[in-house]
């Protein structure tokens, strides 16, 4: 029965006893010891208390482990074949959330289902990679390259990043293109593109510069130096920079962060929960953080680059490139290198949805890990 | 599939893109890492500058200020518990309920109702805001029982200035008040605290440096909202220095009461130290006022009292001397050596230069006077006809020489230096050369000589001491630091005019003939000699001496005489020295005499400085201060 559901048929069967011997424990252990430092200071943040935050998200981990662990024992074709159903599903919910979804944090993003509220930007993220992954598994390399097969696979980005936009979401709609791009850049699309596409992209700033009114082009250019407002939007990068610096290489010690306990520090629990351990924990903490979630990032593209089926090695490395461009440019922005868009810190940051979607992630990549072996058929693709 | 020859391909450039891909991550991360090190390790040291100006705040505290003490220890300034309310807006559910019930206990007017709202929507919600401050006990302890029912009201002590003596040392200590914008010059930060007070007057503004003391800190550590969270360090500053002075609070409560009701000044000083024993002027204000705040009011009628209850007339009041001049000439008459002092004079009432006669101030006469006599009779023929002869550059040599004309340095702010005239100043402010008339209006004091109560004082004091220039010296020590006092050196007159003045001053007070024989005191051992003056006000016409001068009191009181009187005593062994000047207070010897010598004898009775003589000058360290408030 159990068998039944995690192996579709077709190809090598693998027992589910199997799927347990090829899990992989020591990702295991690093997700756990990334998530282990967030709760940690999640703790820090209420002042020594698991209350609020720590104790929910040490739940909601444990939540997100039984989703992964799930998600992985799936066979990887039926990940194969809901990917395109899953796609569809998400981005309704996507258009839905322009009519139902209500207001948070000041963009419109959450549909409230009365038990969960539901983030559709996140989920489209992962089904964007499944369904661009499903796509690209049923093409040859000669077809990658050819006009006629980008159709698709553009409608397929430009689609959710036009609605994100609207939310308006501009962060998760850049995330969108860059995921959907390097998925094309994997899948094999020729160099040309990319080149054209770049001068393309330099050649229009100007053009779009020229267009825009003066105000515009202040609100611009705030939002890429927000420095040049230092009581508005640079403030909070200010104190996130004097925070980080001031941890030195071994920190203040856990606990004793002065700009994060004494309020100086932003969103210290979410988007800036980086700086809190940097200031706290120092150059060591930061550098270790860094180091685990780069063991991840490693550990996505051996996969990717282990398994036989092209589904799965797309799927692997979208997972892995989503995770990185949320690290980046988390990590990045609170340093002062970036805008501040709003793009929690993975497995660290607390947030529910975040945290779900990036365990169904993992699940997959876990999934694609154990069935790496199976061959599966290139199946023409489904639109011409 | 493996042998799907596409797939192979697609394999191939996978790996060689992921490869990419993760050479590009590779780099990212290594652009964070240097990033981190840049900011952890290179600029860490000015990240930590900036994150502790962060958490770290400097609160001034105010120090103490120096109290001020009389000689004996009497508390003349000091500082009193200023019972207060606060509120703190974020405890409080309801702000206007609670005011009401407080206003059941406290008397709150409507502004201070809406000040209290206006402030708590300003300010932060955990700042307390002063509701109401100088309480009585009564008041507060009621808060206090009540506060369980007044949630956010915090009852608070503070620290306010107080003098005990209020208006009777007004002109002396001054007063304190707020900070204004001109004092915001001196750059000291304590400046700045709100509700700070700074001197404005009198001693409070002279020695405020020293009163103030120095500003105390508080490092506290505060969050990005300002609310305290604990305090990292304290230093309490140093209290401000406590001021001694020579005046014995007795004799200035005395005074000030036989002051009362007219506007008039007595100073009263040791003659051989220039110890300031009292400096009283009348009428004044309670200084206490200008702590709290003076409503416009109140500082309206005090600008409007035709009495100038502001001014400090013991040292700002310039009066003409009058008779009480007549000192001074005689001894520039005795050293000129043109005059002989037992030739007489005689007066037939007035004494006529060119077509211009000089009245006496009695109309038929004193018949034939000698220097000692005209000083007794205060006969002014006799002093026209010296001056006359001496001529007015022997007079202003001395008069300069007794301490008129000039400041003395006095520690009080707003000393005048009076006007003792030369020929040159005659011609450089009325481009007119000096009269001989001008002489001898000079030689009765009057004219342009102007003198203050304090140069009245120093003069009699020099009289008395044998020729020595004192100084008045009001303040003895500050902070246990006695105040620097310069030997007095000899004036420049000689013992025989001295003796000759004193005698003459002496017969004023007690011969029966003698101008102020009535205000003589009469217990053995304190008998005064002084001298009486009647400084005219208005000019007195011809036709008003034809038809008969009119008293005093048929005039109106702007126009009538100024009333002066000085002395010294004990007439055997001369110690103190006292002025008194009643503005238009009539004459000398029938108004300032009694007030002076009833001031004297209580000067005499307690002997503030010490045994009566020469030299003893720090006695009282010897005498107890048991009996006495303090």
């Amino acid at each position: 029965m159990v068998d039944a559901f995690f192996n579709s048929g077709g190809g090598r069967e693998m027992k589910l006893r199997d799927k347990f011997f090829e899990f992989n424990w020591g990702f295991l252990l690093l997700i756990c010891a990334i998530a282990s430092m967030g709760i940690a200071m999640l703790y820090s943040v209420a002042e020594g208390s698991f209350d609020p935050w720590a104790s929910r998200q040490a739940i909601r981990f444990g939540a997100g482990l039984v989703i992964l662990f799930v998600v992985a024992f799936v066979d990887i074709k039926v990940w194969m074949s809901l990917a395109y159903p899953a796609f569809g599903v998400a981005l309704l919910l996507l258009i839905a959330v322009e009519f139902v979804g209500f207001r948070g944090m000041g963009a419109q993003r959450w549909i409230d289902f009365g038990v969960i509220q539901l983030q559709p930007s996140e989920l489209i993220k992962i089904t964007l990679i499944l369904a661009l992954a499903r796509y690209f598994h049923g093409l040859t390399l000669d077809q990658v390259s050819r006009i006629r097969f980008l159709i698709v696979p553009a409608v397929m980005i430009a689609l959710p990043f036009w609605l994100t936009l609207r939310q308006p979401d501009l962060g998760t709609a850049v995330l969108i293109v860059v995921v959907g791009v390097t998925l094309l850049f994997m899948a094999g699309l020729a160099w040309r593109y990319f080149v054209l596409g770049g001068i393309g992209v330099i050649g229009a700033v100007p053009v779009a510069w020229s267009t825009l009114h003066d105000y515009q082009r202040q609100r611009v250019l705030t939002f890429l130096d927000p420095e040049s407002d230092p009581l508005g939007a640079g403030y909070h990068i200010l104190q996130s920079k004097i925070a980080l610096g001031s941890g030195g290489v071994f920190g203040k010690g856990f606990m004793e962060g002065t700009q994060s306990h004494l309020s100086f520090l932003p969103e210290k629990h979410t988007d800036f929960i980086f700086t809190m351990l940097a200031e706290e924990l120092g150059l060591v903490g930061g550098l270790t953080l860094l180091g685990l979630y780069f063991m991840v990032l490693m550990f996505g593209i051996t996969v990717g680059l282990q398994t036989r089926n092209q589904f799965g090695r797309l799927l692997a490395m979208g997972i892995t490139i989503n995770f990185f461009l949320y690290v980046f440019i988390n990590i990045a922005m609170v340093m002062g290198l970036l805008p501040v868009v709003g793009v929690p810190l993975p497995l660290v940051s607390y947030g529910g949805t975040a945290m779900l979607t990036l365990m169904l992630g993992f699940g997959l990549l876990m999934s694609v890990y154990i069935h790496r072996n199976q061959e599966i058929t290139r199946t023409p693709a489904a639109f011409w | 599939m493996l042998t799907d020859s596409t797939g192979n391909v697609r394999f191939k450039t996978f790996s060689r893109r992921a490869a990419i891909v993760g050479g590009v991550q590779l780099v990212v991360f290594a652009g964070l890492a240097s990033r981190m090190y840049y900011l952890q390790v290179l600029k860490s040291s000015e990240y930590q500058m900036l994150a502790e100006e962060n958490r770290v705040n400097m609160r001034l505290l105010a120090p103490l200020r120096g109290e001020i003490i009389d000689r004996f220890g009497v508390v003349l300034a000091t500082n009193r518990q200023n019972f207060r309310v606060l509120l703190i807006p974020e405890q409080t559910p309801e702000i206007e309920e609670t005011l009401t019930k407080l206003g059941r206990i406290v008397e709150l007017s409507e502004t201070q109702w809406k000040r209290v709202l206006r402030d708590a929507r300003r300010s932060p919600a955990f700042m307390p805001i002063t509701v109401s401050e100088n309480l009585t006990w009564e008041n507060f302890a009621q808060v206090n029982i009540h506060e369980p029912d007044l949630p956010g009201i915090q009852p608070d002590v503070g620290e306010t200035r107080h003098y005990p003596h209020g208006s009777a040392l007004a002109h002396v200590v001054g007063y304190v008040a707020g900070v204004s914008e001109r004092d915001l010059e001196d750059e000291d930060p304590l400046l700045k605290l709100p509700g700070f007070r700074i001197g404005k007057s009198g001693l409070e503004r002279r020695l405020d440096l020293e009163l103030r003391g120095s500003a105390g800190a508080s490092h506290v550590e505060v969050n990005a909202f300002g609310r305290v969270i604990r305090e990292l360090s304290k230093d309490p500053g140093t209290p401000g220095a406590q001021v001694v002075l020579t005046l014995d609070m007795d004799v200035q409560q005395f005074a000030t009461e036989q002051l009362a009701g007219q506007a008039a000044s007595a100073v009263v000083m040791d003659i051989h130290t220039g110890d300031i024993i009292a400096c009283a002027s009348a009428p004044a204000y309670d200084p206490n006022d200008f702590n709290v705040g003076l409503s416009h009011a109140k500082w309206q009628s005090l600008l409007d009292n035709p009495f100038h209850p502001l001014v400090n007339k013991a040292i700002a009041g310039q009066y003409p001397p009058g008779s009480t001049f007549k000192m001074v000439v005689a001894s520039a008459a005795v050293d000129s050596g043109l005059i002989d002092p037992k030739q007489q004079v005689h007066c037939s009432g007035k004494i006529t230069l060119g077509n211009h006669d000089f009245h006496c101030w009695k109309r038929q006469g004193h018949g034939f006077v000698d220097m000692q006599g005209a000083l007794m009779h205060s006969c002014d023929t006799y002093f026209y006809e010296t001056a006359k002869r001496i001529g007015i550059d022997r007079i202003g040599e001395m008069a300069r020489r007794f301490g008129l004309g000039g400041t003395l340095g006095f520690e009080v702010p707003g000393e005048k230096p009076g006007l003792v005239p030369t020929r040159g100043w005659k011609r450089a402010t009325t481009g007119v050369p000096w009269q001989q008339g001008e002489t001898l209006i000079a030689g009765i004091g009057q004219g342009y000589l102007l003198t203050t109560p304090l140069q009245l004082a120093v003069m009699t004091a020099r009289l008395a001491n044998g020729g020595l220039a004192v100084e008045p010296r009001l303040v003895r020590s500050v902070g246990g630091q006695e105040a620097e006092r310069s030997v007095a050196e000899p004036i420049g007159v000689s013992d025989k005019a001295l003796a000759l003045v004193r005698e003459g001053m002496n017969l004023v007070s007690n011969s029966p003939r003698g101008t102020a024989f009535r205000a003589r005191i009469k217990e053995p051992g304190m008998s005064l000699a002084g001298k009486t003056g009647t400084a005219q006000v208005r000019r007195i016409t011809r036709a008003e001496r034809d038809s008969g001068v009119l008293s005093n009191s048929e005039v109106e009181w702007r126009r009538r005489d100024h009333a002066l009187f000085v002395a010294f005593a004990p007439v055997e062994r001369p110690q103190y020295a006292i002025s008194v000047v009643v503005e238009h207070g009539g004459s000398g010897s029938g108004v300032a005499a009694p007030i002076a010598r009833d001031i004297m004898r209580r000067v005499l009775e307690r002997d503030p400085t010490g045994e009566h003589g020469v030299g003893q000058t720090s006695a009282e360290s010897a005498r107890p201060n048991s009996g006495r408030e303090s």
